[in-house]
């Protein structure tokens, strides 16, 4: 912060002693007469300071790149996120080149060609070999990275895996709502938002027997290790983006498109811990698209853990059928029997017997 | 015409037209003027006050990211309830100023500020015509932006604060009044001022188009036009095609709010209670959105990019290099600019293969924009570089342009822009490229400008400190910001503490407030050296610049009307500077081949034999056949 602050003064400090010189430059040429062919005010000052503000920026630039490195995000803790990293920092540095050159010459051909009084400047209006030559040779760069570029974005939208592990984020103002497809029968059930209501949060449409074993959880998505993880995005209300920096993943969650992602973390929250030296860590899940008053603060925890802990925790969590037994009401009659294996026993026998209760809804997909 | 003042003393030769003319009153002069030059400085006036009101904006937010823990309740007087008890600021209120802020800033200073002000005042007096093809349009064109003006500054003050959901009011926040306060009336009234403001630019720029076709003046051929009106033409053609398309976004955007139907929503709980649209699709919105929002972005750039060719070439006392190259170039960006919108939409979940074909796309507006950038700079070479502020201003959009460019390239590759994707790495890379850019342009149009606007100049040294104050600045405000948009900090957050990603780079944060407040301080000389020297500033002469354009024949204060007596006749293009063999270094366009044998080229002496079918046609004064 220091450093920050004195270099803030720095600039100041020379800012100022440009100012008075200009002023002194100033006072003096008032008691000059104005003759078509003296110097135009201030230009041999103006003509410095590009030579000045170049070396100065330079310096800055160079100076805050490298202090700003630390605070930059670790490495990309999943496959096609460290791919995406290195295209980027590819990227930036074939870009640096120009950057470089352009200003320089920019700065330096000013200072160099000021006004002197008695010189002409070239008559110089064009040369096809030059344009030809700065068209092409940018698009040939351009080519390039739009090659490397596309290689990667194809993989990374490719379609998943089979084997990949299916979890469901829902968007709503303002937190995330994870669904999993369940123990038994590892599918996610239909949703409709008709059928959402205070406990059902994302819709589960409980006709659709592959969401007896579905569980939702609103504050912490456990994903395993090395495995392609799929993530099926859906928005309640208005648009959120899921974005999990670490991973280098963001997807909008749009109310009635759903949209995917599918990544492979390889990098357990644990590995992380002890690779940055913060036993606090974790990942999060942030959004991205402006989505109202809550918007800076819509944070999900993401757990990272290997294949063992991973079943583990996903056979501890209580299905939603489990949670709310009350919701047994909506599965039709011809499946009751099997949504029964998912109600703990005590809980079945007056949530069969309860009518649809306050949940409002048809269970008949409008979909 | 009854407004032709100080052209009747002129007409020496054709006394028959010259029937008593009354002075128009105050009414008529200044306000609903239908003369260009006046409506040209309504929209700059108009401008600087939108721009004064939209920086201010940036800096409360500033203040509140760079300082989470400051007291805002000195802002109390200004803000009121959105300052709380405690001193903190309303994180609705937030939204609401980041949305004002760039709504302010793209629509209202920079599209209208710089394109309205100098479209208006460059065109006629470039093109050599006494006025605008319509200049009831061209007063129409600014009371509408007047009228938008009102509403838009109205919704600042009412009870649910002004729209909230981002500049781009993406559907369905901005559709559903429910979802955040800044959605009711708020929204109503942006909606409302945008759909005027479009009006406001149609006629303005159908205008344009039709002047600089058909009101050329004598030999004024396309090839000789200067850049500034190429751009704007360029510019005007944008906005015509682009703008009804934002247009019918909004008209459809308010029937989703007022009358029930569903394009832009479908599936959607909130509050407690499904609503029943069904069908409509978001995304629908922001492909309406971007089919104008990116064509915007060059409708801001490219009056900037005209201007500065201009300025360039005068102070480097050298013709500009490559004219055709750069013609092409702006034709190509202009192109290109209609068929890249998606790049702002690479994460909506909309067909990956889309995706690629914008990436493709986006990535060759690089080409014609290098091509730009080089013939800047090869203009600047072995020139005799005159530093006016003007100069400076251009110089540093050049500078700013590239390096605002240049990440550009990172973001339009949608493999890239999954990560960056609405980070402050975006803030940055817009914020450079057509943000500061384009208030280059402005400032460098205004400097160089001012004496035929006003008759008088504008403070050199004055305006050499504030071109190194406001570059410097931005380049402080705008570096440093690119690396927490690496860093993924997202864009449009209250606070940045809820996070433990986001928990770091406080210094920088501040750093970058810091810079910002003061480049803000800095454009108040900017603010005291225009309006002292709009009524004190030293007379100006007639060339203070010793250009080659067609204005700088007009004279010092010129009447509605521009040129006494004949409209100038052209016969060479605007960038006769440093010509070999000529006494000056400056040869103007309405200077004959036939009377600068000594300079002429091979070719040009052939063209000695056109001059006199030159100077006997007089297809286009007005004022000559009309009454």
């Amino acid at each position: 912060m220091y450093i920050i602050i004195a270099l803030v003064a720095l600039v100041f400090l020379v800012l100022t002693g440009v100012v008075v010189a200009r002023l002194q430059n100033v006072l003096k040429s008032v008691n000059k007469t104005d003759s078509a062919d003296a110097a135009p005010s201030g230009n041999k000052i103006n003509g410095a300071m590009f030579i000045v503000v170049l070396i100065i920026g330079a310096i800055a630039i160079t100076w805050s790149y490298l202090h700003s490195r630390e605070y930059f995000l670790p490495a990309a803790s999943s496959i096609h996120g460290r791919r995406v990293d290195d295209l980027f920092w590819f990227s930036m540095g074939i870009l640096t080149i120009p950057f470089i050159i352009v200003n320089f010459l920019i700065f330096f051909f000013s200072w160099k060609y000021q006004y002197k009084k008695d010189h002409r400047a070239s008559f110089y209006p064009d040369n096809h070999r030059l344009e030809l030559i700065w068209t092409i040779v940018p698009a040939i760069v351009m080519a390039m990275l739009v090659f490397t570029g596309w290689k990667a974005w194809s993989d990374i939208t490719s379609d998943a895996p089979r084997d990949a592990e299916v979890i469901e984020i829902t968007g709503k103002q303002f937190n995330w709502i994870v669904r999993y497809a369940g123990v038994s029968d590892n599918k996610l059930g239909d949703y409709n938002y008709k059928l959402i209501d205070p406990q059902n949060e994302v819709g589960i449409d409980l006709s659709d027997e592959n969401s007896f074993d579905d569980f939702t959880n609103p504050s912490e998505m456990h994903i395993p290790v090395n495995r392609p993880v799929l993530l099926k995005i859906r928005a309640r209300d208005v648009l959120h983006s899921v974005f999990i920096p670490h991973m280098r993943v963001k997807m909008d969650a749009v109310p009635g498109l759903p949209t995917k992602f599918w990544f492979v973390p390889d990098k357990t929250t644990a590995e992380m811990r002890s690779e940055t030296n913060n036993p606090n860590f974790d990942y999060e899940i942030a959004c991205t698209e402006v989505c109202g008053q809550g918007h800076f603060s819509m944070k999900m925890r993401l757990i990272v853990e290997d294949e063992a802990s991973y079943k583990k925790w996903c056979s501890e969590q209580a299905t939603f059928l489990q949670t709310y037994p009350e919701y047994l009401a909506k599965v039709p009659e011809s499946l009751k029997a099997k949504a029964m294996k998912y109600i703990p026993a005590e809980a079945a026998a007056p949530a069969d017997s309860s009518s649809t209760g306050g949940a409002a809804g048809s269970s008949t997909s409008l979909r | 015409m009854s407004a032709i003042e100080g052209l009747e003393t002129a007409h020496h030769h054709d006394t028959e037209h010259e029937h008593h003319h009354e002075a128009p009153n105050f009414w008529q002069k200044y306000i609903f003027s239908e003369d260009h030059k006046v409506i040209a400085k309504q929209y700059l006036i108009t401008g600087i006050l939108w721009a004064v009101i939209g920086i201010s904006m940036s800096i409360v937010f500033r203040i509140q990211l760079g300082f989470q823990d400051a007291n805002l309740s000195w802002l109390k007087p200004v803000l009121g309830g959105w300052i709380s008890d405690s001193g903190k600021l309303d994180p609705n209120f937030y939204l609401a100023l980041v949305t004002m802020h760039g709504t302010i800033m793209v629509f209202f200073v920079l599209t209208a500020g710089l394109s309205g002000t100098f479209s208006n005042f460059l065109i006629p007096l470039q093109i050599g015509a006494r006025d605008m093809a319509s200049g009831f349009m061209n007063m129409l064109s600014y009371w509408f932006f007047f009228l938008a003006s009102v509403i838009m500054f109205a919704s600042l003050f009412i009870q649910t604060g002004p729209a909230a959901g981002g500049w781009v009011i993406y559907p369905p926040l901005s559709a559903l009044p429910q979802a955040h306060p800044g959605s009711g009336l708020g929204m109503t009234l942006w909606l409302a001022s945008m759909a005027f403001f479009i009006v406001s630019q149609l006629l303005g720029g159908i205008n344009y188009i039709t002047t600089v076709i058909n009101l050329r003046t004598r030999g004024m051929s396309f090839d000789r036009l200067p850049l500034t009106i190429w751009a704007f033409l360029i510019t005007a053609v944008l906005g015509l095609i682009s703008f009804p398309v934002l247009l019918s976004s909004v008209l459809l955007l308010i029937f989703d709010r007022h009358f029930g139907t569903s394009f832009y929503l479908s599936d959607i709980y909130i509050n407690g209670e499904a609503l029943p649209n069904v069908g409509g699709s978001p995304i629908l919105f922001q492909h309406l959105f971007w089919f104008l929002g990116h064509p915007e972005v060059y409708i801001v750039l490219l009056p900037g990019l005209g201007i500065t060719s201009e300025i360039i070439a005068t102070n480097s006392r050298k013709p500009i290099f490559g004219y055709r190259a750069m013609i092409a170039s702006m034709l190509g960006i202009a192109f290109l600019a209609f068929i890249v919108w998606a790049h702002h939409m690479f994460v909506t979940g909309m067909n990956p293969f889309l995706g690629s074909v914008f990436m493709f796309l986006t990535l060759i507006i690089a080409v014609p924009s290098a091509v730009k950038g080089f013939n800047y700079i090869t203009t600047l070479w072995r020139g005799n570089i005159v530093f006016t502020p003007g100069m400076l201003f251009s110089i540093g959009l050049v500078s700013l342009f590239v390096s605002g460019g240049l990440t550009g390239i990172i973001l339009g590759n949608s493999a890239l822009d999954i990560q960056l994707h609405d980070t402050y790495f975006v803030v940055a890379h817009f914020h450079l490229v057509m943000g500061a850019a384009s208030a280059f342009g402005l400032f460098a149009g205004v400097y160089h400008w001012f004496p035929k606007m006003f008759g008088r100049m504008m403070n050199n040294t004055l305006g050499q400190i504030h071109f190194w104050l406001t570059f410097v600045g931005i380049y402080l405000v705008f570096i440093p910001m690119h690396y927490v948009g690496i860093a993924g900090f997202p864009r449009r957050y209250y606070q940045f503490t809820s996070y433990d990603f986001t928990n770091k780079f406080m210094d920088m944060n501040m750093f970058i407030s810091i810079a910002a407040i003061f480049t803000f301080v800095a454009q108040f000389i900017f603010l005291w050296n225009f309006f002292y020297s709009i009524f004190k500033g030293r007379k100006a002469p007639q060339n203070p610049w010793r250009s080659n354009t067609l204005e700088w024949t007009a004279p010092v204060n010129p009447g509605h009307g521009n040129w006494e007596g004949e409209l100038p006749a052209v016969y060479r293009w605007s960038y006769d500077y440093s010509k070999p063999g000529a006494k000056e270094d400056f040869i103007p366009q309405n200077i004959p081949y036939s009377q600068t044998l000594e300079s002429n080229f091979p070719h040009e002496n052939e063209l000695i034999a056109t001059e006199k079918a030159i100077e006997s046609q007089n297809f286009n004064d007005q004022f000559k056949n009309a009454h």
